[in-house]
């Protein structure tokens, strides 16, 4: 397949239109909480939030400083060329948009300054027989990434054991991952897939509704759960701590229950593009 | 609201109450994980330290800054960091260098609230993420210090001009409004 534009070009827009513009669903879900939160310190914070997402896409800057550690996700055909190219679009556009330089050698700690190094930027791969490329990027900010939690469950724990390990991750989180946050739950799998479920899921817009009706029943459960604890926005209190829960499911050994969450902090930014012959069609999400 | 210019004074810092919304003006400085390691290493070594920490408002920031033609810094990009990455490290600082005013994300722990009610200082919570608004307010820079740790970690200096909006989180009389919140958590109904 050849592609219309190259895929550095690409990839230096999906780090602009996911840092600057804040994804739609977001931002209604912003709105709606606006609308019914009743205290004042949660009022400000929400306010503080949306008015701040309008003044970034407005000055095409970033919206928050922490641009995070660039992930990606590529779907579709592709040849193994497209990792060099991903690089190339995020060294150019930590300069052009700019992002923060954040990638560190993780002892010495010394800055790369262009978000590349060993291992970076992340990318995963799914290679399928569509006649596309399409190329995902989430932009993990610290706050929330560094709330990951894992647990490797007995299976006798059950769906009781699966909710109070995920409402404990969030509460006990607090308001380190700005809340109100995107939850990303992952259940089953290997540690390791289970811990990219979780993350995965957060690339799907929260208005999508999820496939698996006992999953989207357990998602319901919990998003009530997570919004009468009484977080709040950036955990000071209020009716708001998560838009949404989101989670994928993977068959698991017969002696195991992982579970893992992963959040998404309010400025969840995700941008993916679909390339096809005859051109590039941008969105702000994706179920994969 | 209220308003107050930096650097604060004791009697500013406790005069204010848990829940108050606060705009700074004057100076303020950032500074996260790597600045607080070798601010309280040179300290300890009686090595040389920048103007500027003393009686300081203390800015959990590590912002998005690019140069202009002159040369000049400008802030692009400027929200709180989770203070609880320094929470073992602030009680010292808070004592060595008077600290008045301490702004960041998510709250700190019972050790920095006793370090800030023996001083006199308070957490002032700013909206995370809301990195464009309060780099408007930050207007100036008026310097940097140990760039060599990166963007991201070193001390910048601004002069702030309506600088907000912020929430008294952690008052300078020990109380804190995340321990409330946490206190009345409901946890699995
Ligand atoms: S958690 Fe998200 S919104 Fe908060 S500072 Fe980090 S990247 Fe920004």
């Amino acid at each position: 397949m050849r592609l219309p534009e190259p895929v550095e070009d690409v990839v230096v827009n999906l780090l602009r239109l996911a840092n600057t513009k804040l994804p739609t669903d977001i931002g209604w879900a912003l709105e709606a909480a606006a609308g019914w939160e009743t205290g004042e310190i949660a009022g400000i914070q929400l306010g503080a939030i949306m008015e701040n997402a309008k003044k970034a896409e407005h000055l095409g800057l970033p919206m928050c400083q922490d641009t995070g550690i660039p992930v990606f996700y590529v779907r579709g055909r592709f040849d193994s060329s497209i990792a060099k190219d991903i690089a190339k679009g995020v060294e150019r556009a930590t300069e052009s948009i700019p992002l923060r330089p954040n990638a560190v050698d993780p002892l010495t700690r010394v800055n790369s300054g262009n978000n590349l190094g060993p291992g970076m930027p992340i990318i995963h791969y799914m290679p399928t027989d569509d006649e596309f490329t399409e190329i995902s990027v989430l932009p993990k900010g610290a706050g929330s990434e560094n709330m990951t939690r894992l647990a490797m469950l007995n299976p006798s724990d059950g769906i009781e054991g699966v909710k109070r390990f995920v409402v404990g991750a969030v509460l006990d989180a607090g308001g380190r991952p700005c809340p109100p946050t995107i939850v990303g739950v992952g259940i089953g799998g290997t540690s390791d897939r289970c811990v990219e479920m979780a993350k995965e899921a957060l690339l799907a817009p929260i208005d999508s509704e999820n496939p698996d009706p006992d999953l989207a029943r357990l998602e319901e459960e919990l998003f009530m759960d997570l919004n009468s604890s009484g977080l709040g926005p950036m955990g000071l209190g209020g009716s708001t701590t998560s838009f949404a829960v989101k989670i994928r499911k993977a068959y698991c050994h017969t002696a195991s229950l992982p579970v893992a969450v992963n959040i998404g902090c309010w400025a969840t930014r995700r941008a993916t593009a679909r390339i096809t012959e005859s051109g590039v069609e941008y969105a702000q999400g994706a179920v994969l | 609201m209220r308003s107050f210019t930096a650097p604060l004074t004791e009697a500013d810092a406790r005069s204010l109450k848990l829940g108050d919304t606060v705009y700074l003006f004057g100076s303020i400085i950032t500074g996260r994980d790597e600045m607080h390691i070798r601010a309280l290493e040179y300290a300890e070594e009686g090595k040389p330290l920048p103007q500027g920490l003393e009686g300081a408002t203390l800015f959990h920031c590590g912002p998005i800054m690019a140069r202009n033609d002159a040369g000049e810094w400008k802030v692009l990009a400027a929200g709180p960091t989770t203070s609880a990455r320094m929470n073992s490290l602030e009680p010292e600082m808070i004592r060595r260098f008077r600290l008045r005013a301490i702004i960041g994300k998510g709250g700190m722990s019972d050790g920095v609230a006793e370090a800030m009610k023996e001083v006199g200082c308070v957490y002032l919570a700013a909206t995370g993420g809301a990195a464009i608004s309060y780099a408007e307010g930050l207007r100036r820079c008026s310097g940097a210090e140990w760039l060599d740790l990166g963007m991201a970690e070193a001390m910048w200096r601004f002069e702030a001009d309506r600088f907000g909006p912020l929430i008294v989180a952690m008052d300078a009389e020990g109380n804190s409004l995340y321990r409330k919140v946490s206190e009345s958590l409901v946890r699995n109904r």
